[in-house]
């Protein structure tokens, strides 16, 4: 199923589909290990929910919402969301 | 390598003795006397440069346990097996690609500076997001060694690193250390040593553009930087960064400060002392 990152839930894996972003943005996150292909999970999440810290390659990437809505991600069927 | 892994713990009798690498090891902490070679130590935030560079020299610039703590260049030197050596500690970056002042930094002195050299540290337990740094250093300069930092942590993690195929498929030396306690500290010196005096050819691994057009299009663009910016060097570079539109890089073939570039960072490359 298709939606994008910031809707996932705590503890939930999703692959990347798309990058929505442009310039530097884009080339920073492409640089910490972010590719369309790449395996995302949901690490841990703020009081608020913002921002939240995805693991990515074993490593620890921390988004704001707004950044975590510009990457499409496909969730495995049968994953509620 | 017997005589290297036993060169820590030693009797006083083989202090000196030539099968003894640690002793080949002088730290000469802020040495201006002049120096034979050049060598950047390069790598993601904390990964241990800053470790590594102080076990070779002797100095104690501040290490710490968190990203973006080391902001400029620092310099010091030390003598391995008679040759001088001046180790150039840069700030972290996840690419040359940067984003950031400190970044700037890193990138300029790896491609312009002309190391002899570059000691690539990664980070064992994240190693998939440290070889991007380590492929990107690679599309430049086949004069690298790998340092494979934090064997300790990522055995803890029970993870084990297959560094002879690790070596295999990057074509540079990968030394597996653990800096922190100094050990594979004598196999890094004898890899820099090796790939510095041409004993073993470095064939690091090039990456390919899938698209024959990209590549003719670098081609091209980097020929007529080379004729408007002569001396310039990592033309191809440069090029594919004209054509991915990354306007640091456009601004300056745009105002012709990229000579000035190159030649600045050479400059300090060959002069004493921090420059920043």
């Amino acid at each position: 199923m298709s939606t994008t990152l910031d809707r996932l839930h705590r503890g939930q894996t999703a692959t990347v589909t798309a990058l929505e972003l442009e310039g530097a943005e884009r080339r920073r996150l492409m640089d910490m290990g972010l590719l369309v292909g790449t395996t995302v999970s949901v690490d841990r999440v703020s009081p608020l929910g913002d921002p939240t810290a995805y693991r990515v390659r074993d490593g620890l990437l921390v988004l704001r919402r707004g950044q975590a809505h510009l990457v499409h991600v496909d969730l495995p069927e049968g994953d509620p969301t | 390598m017997t005589a290297a892994d036993s060169s820590s713990n030693t009797s006083p009798a083989c202090g000196d003795c030539v099968l003894n690498n640690a002793s080949n090891l002088r730290k000469l902490g802020v040495d201006p006397a002049g120096h034979d070679i050049v060598t950047a130590v390069a790598g993601n935030p904390n990964t241990g440069k800053s470790t590594v560079f102080n076990a070779l020299t002797g100095l104690r610039r501040h290490v710490g346990n968190w990203s973006g703590k080391t902001v400029d260049r620092a310099e010091g030197s030390f003598e391995y097996r008679r040759r001088r050596y001046k180790l150039v500690d840069l700030p972290g970056t996840y690419s040359l690609l940067s984003t950031s002042h400190d970044e700037d930094i890193a990138r300029d002195f790896l491609l312009f500076g002309r190391p002899d050299v570059t000691v690539v540290v990664v980070d064992a337990t994240r190693l998939e997001r440290n070889l991007n740094l380590v492929l990107q250093i690679l599309q430049i300069t086949d004069r690298v060694v790998c340092a494979l930092n934090l064997v300790d942590e990522a055995e803890r993690n029970g993870l084990t690193v297959d560094s002879r195929h690790l070596t295999r498929e990057l074509g540079v030396p990968v030394v597996p250390m653990t800096a922190r306690r100094g050990t594979g500290m004598t196999e890094l010196l004898e890899a820099v040593e090796q790939v510095t005096s041409g004993a073993i050819t470095t064939r690091g691994k090039r990456v390919q553009h899938r698209d024959n057009r990209v590549e003719q299009a670098v081609s091209r663009l980097a020929e007529r930087i080379e004729g408007k910016f002569p001396g310039v060097v990592n033309t191809r570079w440069i090029a594919l960064r004209l054509l991915e539109g990354d306007p640091s890089v456009e601004r300056a073939v745009a105002d012709g400060t990229l000579g000035e570039l190159s030649t600045a960072a050479v400059i300090a490359a060959s002069s004493d002392g921090n420059t920043t």
